[in-house]
């Protein structure tokens, strides 16, 4: 499977490769904002995309909402700090699979993937 | 600004260290900093705040605490630069996780990075600046909280 890690922290960026990088995601890539994210989708096409929502030049609730315009079955799990509900809530509207709050723990990401997948 | 937002911030600082290397961190006495007083340790990072508050979070820390996080976060690669990258991933972590009890209207930029110590601080205009010291593993770092609470009333 193909995974896309958007985040524009290196400490996330690399914690969630790091976590992910295993015999299930045999290729991974990188975007550092919400434009770079949805230009990879289109070109990258992964299986799952882990998207943060506090980015610059584009957030990433838009980018989740222009990749599912790309492809609507595009899965889509938002990684993000902001831990007021109506930002869940909002992500989940938007069309992202699932919503996982920082700072993020290695089994909790794992397991945060696996929900999507079974879903 | 009240008191319940050193708390709300606290809260969120050894939530983070909990809950990513399992060994609670403290907060000791908060104290008032002044006006360009230099008061950041090895590295910094700083996060714009608006809407229905107006101000400035920094979150500062010494090399030797963020090369120990690291090392527990898995990280092979211990230097100054991702040390810096931390610092400005808890800066965001913390802030972000205030909206949980400061709502959606406490709106956070991304976080601006700060190298070395010799930096003051800039309070927001209006607005004290609390600081809030923070031990870990024997380490300390420090969040520095200037906040004003703004008439605007926000529907996030």
């Amino acid at each position: 499977m193909k995974l896309l890690i958007v985040d524009d922290s290196l400490i996330m960026r690399r914690a969630i490769e790091r976590t992910l990088n295993s015999e299930r995601f045999e290729e991974i890539r990188l975007a550092t904002n919400g434009r770079l994210a949805v230009e990879e989708f289109k070109n990258f096409r992964p299986d799952v995309v882990t998207m943060d929502i506090t980015m610059p030049d584009m957030d990433g609730l838009t980018a989740v909402e222009l990749i599912l315009k790309i492809d609507e079955n595009a899965i889509i799990l938002v990684v993000s700090a902001l831990a007021d509900k109506p930002t869940a809530v909002e992500a989940v509207k938007r069309g992202a699979s699932g919503f996982l709050l920082k700072p993020i723990t290695v089994a909790g990401l794992q397991a945060a993937i696996d929900d999507i997948l079974a879903d | 600004m009240d008191a319940s937002i050193l708390n709300i911030f606290a809260t969120s600082i050894i939530s983070y260290f909990t809950k990513t290397t399992g060994q609670p961190a403290k907060m000791g006495t908060p104290f008032l900093g002044h006006e360009d007083e230099i008061v950041a340790l090895d590295f910094s990072a700083v996060i714009g705040i608006s809407g229905t508050y107006r101000g400035n979070i920094y979150y500062t820390a010494p090399l030797p605490k963020m090369q120990a996080l690291l090392a527990i976060l898995g990280e092979d690669d211990h230097s100054e630069h991702l040390c810096g990258e931390l610092v400005g991933e808890i800066t965001n972590t913390i802030s972000g996780n205030a909206r949980e009890e400061l709502g959606g209207g406490f709106m956070i930029s991304t976080p601006f990075l700060l190298a070395g110590s010799n930096i003051s601080v800039r309070a927001a205009q209006g607005a004290p600046c609390f600081i809030l010291p923070i031990e870990w593993n024997s380490f300390c770092s420090r969040i520095l909280i200037t906040l004003v609470k703004t008439d605007t009333t926000i529907n996030p």
